[in-house]
């Protein structure tokens, strides 16, 4: 539902009235270089000739018995955010529609008020109650709806499933939303109607506009957003109520060690308010009210978001120094105009973390969350029989159930991540080493057992993969490793096999 | 690794000898003790301790693994153990494989591969402040920048404060300074022949050599796997309880029995 209230700023100038006159000839200016220029007029003074952006100067040559009043649009603007809270009365969501409109979300609501034109009837009663005009318009798009208010007959409801192109199509293009320079070149390309525009066909609208991004200026996406082939979301407005926290005092306070007290209490009870929110104050006002009328304010702002209530007070404590009580202080309030999102933390976690030591959950998280989730790792069997295969890696849990793992002879502890080419000195080429220089050291083997040869896995590798022929060996000065010769000589399958080492034992 | 005979090795030539040859095995807690003031109470809170051995042999992480078996007072113990390695042990040394891990702990062990010896350290801490975890091996390689004697003390005190023990294991180090409780040098030793097939390597020994400690006696063992008693079994080379000079003596020690 779209409502757009065409005199907003004269009906808040006359509710601020206390006996406004209807038939005064009232315009609002404001102030621009060229001097005073109206900015919104009454229906009297239209009649009168008086029209918005004319100069002050023309409209009084115009009309002598023009009533003039500054206009103030920012609390035109605080007054509609107020309206369009107001107006979530007929819907969830509301939206402003700067600076004179709202548009609510009614869908699937108008049956609670009798269907849509019941739930006009009722709004229009409501706004008029409150001393507002307004025009009322429902779709199923924004923008038609918007389009509907503005231009259309006033309360008209245009049904779910109408295609609004074609219901609207006698709606001037001023209805799509769009700048004032766009309005005019299609003005001036004899443009006038939505159905004019919609007929055209897109590849041309596209091409003529392609280099506008705005919305408001490409009438092609006005055009689907009209229609409804693209969304388009709007920006509700949300009531964010200020925390504040107040104490009415029996005994009017004339001591600083029971104000202390007090603001202690409030800094705990906005504490407490602050954390429903998931909020921390990072500005803080205490107002004081004395019994002699007067009052007391000290504001604070903070670094960072905080709801210590310990720190607050602390803070406080520190401004309140220099205040004079009077015959004393009635009534205390505590709040905060400017929080910022602040996470529930447990602060104590760490604390007891000190003290009893973390959980394994709790050291695994911290650990991914500063290595990453793979460096963190727990090995697990696979059925395989080649030894960098046979065992892989996943992600910790004690508790994971294991299968049969496949039972070998004797492995090392420890396997390099690749297998490392060692320099051999040997006297049989199918037989075992006698020497060996690995990362520039010779080893002389003094014991070794095997082979045990471990045929690759023709279902995964080519079939020119050569089997493995692994010796568990022992060095002069008892360093034991794991090596393997990959091949047999004249197996066809390559040069001459080559040695690696690729485990180091225990 | 997962079998370990019970055996004793002389190092040979090395003088008095407190231990006995032949059939019986001397638990290297027992070896030790015999330097230790019997009414010290921080026997048990050896929590840090480093072992320096070479990158191009596993004894140290090994030795490690069968210290740490040896000290787990609890047999019923499942709580998991934590391997944290820095890149460079991995890429010298090769990662923990499992099948060749010990029967009892292969199933339990989480692997940390930290990027940077910065990393390692971290994820040491945090593994020393978890209650859950029943021991934390480190392997770091070389002398890194942050692993100076205040990371080092930051260690014992976690590992302290948590009672979670740590092995430090220090691939191809200096001796740089540190505040571990015990520091060892670990070396491979020839093993001893097996029984059935004589030419084949045996069970693993090492050459461990305790050069400074806060409650013993320094001394040099060689020392293997007890597979009888499931503990580490020696033969005390030196040192049984007499100090030789006073620049060899641990200082810690000499203010323990003061």
């Amino acid at each position: 539902m779209a409502a757009w209230c065409p005199t907003l700023a004269i009906d808040r100038w006359r509710l601020g009235q206390d006996r406004p006159d209807p038939s005064a000839p009232l315009i609002l200016i404001g102030e621009t270089a060229h001097g005073p220029r109206i900015t919104a007029v009454s229906p009297p003074a239209r009649a009168a000739g008086a029209r918005e952006g004319m100069l002050l100067a023309d409209a009084r040559a115009l009309a002598p018995g023009l009533v003039v009043h500054p206009a103030d649009p920012a609390g035109d603007h605080a007054f509609l955010e107020t309206l369009a809270l107001w107006v979530q009365r007929w819907g969830p969501w509301s939206a402003l529609d700067a600076p004179d409109g709202l548009i609510v979300d009614v869908t699937g609501v108008a049956h609670l008020f009798g269907g849509e034109d019941a739930l006009m009837v009722d709004a229009r009663a409501c706004f008029a109650a409150r001393g507002l005009q307004v025009r009322l318009a429902i779709a199923p798009t924004a923008g038609a709806a918007w389009a509907l208010a503005h231009h259309g007959p006033d309360r008209s409801a245009l049904a779910e499933g109408v295609d609004p192109l074609d219901a609207l199509r006698d709606l001037p293009v001023a209805a799509l939303r769009l700048d004032d320079a766009v309005l005019l070149l299609l003005d001036r390309l004899g443009l006038k109607r939505i159905g004019d525009l919609a007929a055209i066909g897109r590849p041309a609208l596209a091409r003529r506009f392609r280099d506008r991004r705005a919305p408001a200026a490409n009438p092609l996406v006005r055009l689907d957003q009209f229609a409804g082939r693209v969304p388009e979301p709007i920006l509700p407005v949300i009531a964010a109520p200020v925390p504040t926290v107040l104490r009415r005092l029996i005994e009017p306070l004339r001591h600083r060690d029971l104000l202390d007290r007090v603001v202690a209490d409030l800094a705990l009870a906005l504490a407490r308010r602050l954390e429903a929110h998931g909020q921390g104050a990072r500005r803080l006002d205490l107002t004081l009210w004395k019994v002699d009328g007067g009052v007391l304010r000290r504001a604070l702002e903070l670094a960072a978001p905080t709801r210590d209530a310990a720190h607050i007070t602390r803070l406080f404590a520190h401004k309140l120094d220099d205040c004079d009580a009077g015959f004393g202080i009635e009534v205390v309030r505590l709040s905060a105009p400017w929080a910022e999102p602040l996470m529930l933390s447990q602060t104590d976690l760490e604390a007891s973390a000190q003290q009893h030591g973390t959980s394994l959950a709790a050291c695994i998280d911290r650990l991914t969350a500063r290595l990453g989730a793979a460096a963190v790792a727990m090995p697990v069997p696979r059925a395989s029989h080649l030894p960098e295969r046979a065992q892989g890696w996943v992600t910790p849990d004690p508790t994971r159930a294991m299968q049969e793992e496949l039972a070998f002879h004797a492995r090392p502890l420890k396997l390099l991540d690749r297998a490392e080419p060692i320099a051999v000195i040997y006297e049989a080429p199918d037989g075992l080493p006698r020497l060996f220089r690995w990362r520039g050291a010779v080893h002389e083997i003094a014991r070794a057992e095997g082979p045990e040869r471990i045929a690759p896995e023709w279902w995964r590798e080519k079939g020119g993969a050569r089997l493995r022929d692994y010796y568990r060996i022992e060095d002069s000065s008892g360093r034991r490793y794991w090596i393997y010769r990959r091949g047999l000589p004249g197996d066809g399958r390559g040069g001459v096999p080559e040695w690696f080492l690729q485990g180091l034992c225990g | 690794m997962d079998r370990f005979a019970a055996s004793v090795s002389f190092l040979p030539g090395t003088g008095r000898g407190t231990g006995k040859a032949g059939g019986g095995a001397l638990p290297l807690q027992n070896a030790m003790r015999g330097a230790i003031p019997l009414h010290h109470p921080a026997r048990a809170s050896c929590r840090h301790t480093e072992l320096f051995a070479s990158a191009d042999e596993a004894s140290g992480a090994a030795l490690a693994l069968a210290l740490a078996r040896d000290a787990m007072d609890d047999p019923a113990d499942h709580r998991p153990w934590l391997w944290v390695q820095d890149r460079a042990a991995i890429r010298l040394s090769g990662r923990p494989y499992r099948p060749g891990l010990p029967t009892g702990l292969r199933h339990r062990l989480i692997h940390v591969a930290a990027p940077r010896a910065e990393d390692a350290l971290f994820a040491l801490e945090e593994g020393l402040r978890c209650r859950d975890l029943a021991f934390v091996i480190g392997e770091v390689a070389g002398n890194p920048a942050a692993l100076d004697f205040t990371a080092s003390r930051r260690l014992s005190l976690a590992a302290e404060r948590h009672g979670v023990p740590l092995w430090m294991v220090r691939l191809s180090a200096r001796h740089d300074l540190g505040s571990a409780r015990m520091r060892w040098d670990v070396a491979a030793a020839p093993s001893p022949s097996p029984r059935w097939n004589r030419d084949a390597p045996g069970d693993p020994r090492w050459r461990a050599d305790l050069f400074r400690a806060h409650v013993f006696q320094p001394g040099q063992w060689i020392v293997g796997d007890d597979g009888e008693r499931h503990s580490l079994a020696v033969f005390a080379t030196d040192h049984g309880g007499v100090v030789p000079d006073a620049g060899d003596r641990s200082l810690a020690a000499g203010s323990g029995q003061a």
